[in-house]
């Protein structure tokens, strides 16, 4: 595959590493890391969901005092870092999907922020209609 | 009046001679219309004959002239003095490329996976010249236009951490213009580049970290060019899957 091109001596060349803190030194780096934890957070959520929901088979006492062990404070400030880590996987999302799925109108592709502005509007529509029903049935 | 200067800071490395580069700090004049790759070309005739880099054209054509400048991928030829406020300029080769000297790097990994990914028409029986060119209507040039733009300048590699810390990978411009030559009306080549696309260091090992398309000085976006690989890489699989023999 290399054909006859002309390869510099290798020993003579110099390689240098990555340093293991390289997502520090940039904000994009360390935007993209946070983004990448942030579906760490959202999977422990799910497995606290699971949970909760399996504790309903064990009958209201046990759903309770389990529902009582989340409103500690430290199980508070994690559910709030978890919504917030929620917020950014969600738009990062939305920003990728109208990267990797560009929407075409006739000729033209949209614009991105065309793109991610409906599939914000959407999420935003579809999560207000899970809450009207929450109340609803909850009051 | 004595002329404003400004401080160039480049890496030098003279193999054989040294073991790791080191910073050798040159003053040269600040003019408002000079690129940092004025400033070089002023310290190589000038003050330091041995400098040594890559250049040609001057005008954001040819693609020799990436550099680091200040951390950030550039080239040097669009990187004005003038925007570098601070009175010192960082000037380093392209990051995770083996130095060959001073701001020189080893660019044959590149050329190897950009030839890997057949980076040109494939055609599996070319058509006699008298029945004419390949026609396209202007729907199927627009799919793949942007991704021609590409002048194989290496600035989204030295920006992508993925190819940083795997060399492997087969990075943003292969990826980008073996995309480019699968969407292209008159190409049959995806079935021969698809080994290679969508082998474990292809496009699945993009993390879509996005710099890549952000240091892009040609806007041609590869870090669009990977993902929509992965969607086809997908789709392809599926069809193999589900479909029967015949319709693949």
């Amino acid at each position: 595959m290399n054909g006859t091109a002309v390869r510099p001596d290798k020993s003579k060349l110099h390689y240098s590493k990555m340093p293991p803190t390289w997502w520090l030194k940039k904000p994009a780096y360390l935007f993209f890391m946070l983004r990448e934890l942030s579906s760490v957070f959202i999977a422990v959520f799910l497995v606290i969901l699971l949970a909760q929901i399996h504790q309903l088979t064990k009958g209201p006492e046990a759903y309770a005092a389990f529902v009582q062990k989340l409103s500690s404070p430290g199980w508070i400030v994690f559910h709030i870092t978890a919504l917030l880590f929620a917020l950014l996987h969600s738009v990062t999302w939305f920003q990728s999907t109208a990267v990797v799925m560009p929407l075409r109108l006739g000729e033209r592709e949209l614009p991105r922020n065309l793109v991610l502005a409906l599939n914000i509007g959407a999420w935003v529509a579809v999560s207000a209609v899970i809450l009207i029903l929450f109340l609803a049935l909850r009051g | 009046m004595a002329e404003p200067t400004i401080t160039l800071k480049v890496a030098r490395y003279r193999p054989g001679k040294d073991s790791a580069p080191t910073m050798q700090t040159y003053s040269v004049p600040y003019r408002q219309d000079w690129v940092v790759l004025d400033a070089l070309n002023h310290i190589k005739d000038q003050i330091d004959g041995t400098l040594s880099y890559r250049w040609s054209c001057r005008m954001g054509v040819c693609g020799s002239c990436g550099m680091m400048v200040n951390g950030v991928p550039k080239l040097t030829c669009a990187a004005f003095l003038r925007d570098y406020p601070s009175q010192e300029i960082r000037v380093e080769p392209l990051a995770h490329f083996p130095i060959i000297r001073d701001l020189v790097i080893d660019m044959s990994d590149f050329l190897d996976k950009l030839k890997s990914v057949k980076s040109w028409i494939v055609r599996k029986v070319e058509k006699p010249v008298a029945e004419g060119e390949y026609r396209q209507t202007p729907a199927e040039l627009e799919a793949f236009h942007q991704f021609t733009q590409c002048i194989n300048c290496m600035l989204c590699y030295a920006a992508c951490p993925v190819y940083g810390l795997e060399p492997e990978f087969l990075g943003p411009a292969a990826i980008a213009l073996g995309y480019r030559y699968n969407m292209d009306s008159r190409d049959q080549g995806k079935d021969l580049r698809r080994e290679v696309l969508g082998s474990h260091h292809g496009a699945w090992e993009c993390t879509f970290v996005g710099e890549c398309s952000e240091v892009c000085p040609k806007d041609v976006d590869p870090a669009a060019a990977i993902q929509r690989t992965k969607v086809d890489l997908a789709k392809d699989w599926f069809k193999s899957v589900l479909l029967p023999w015949g319709a693949r």
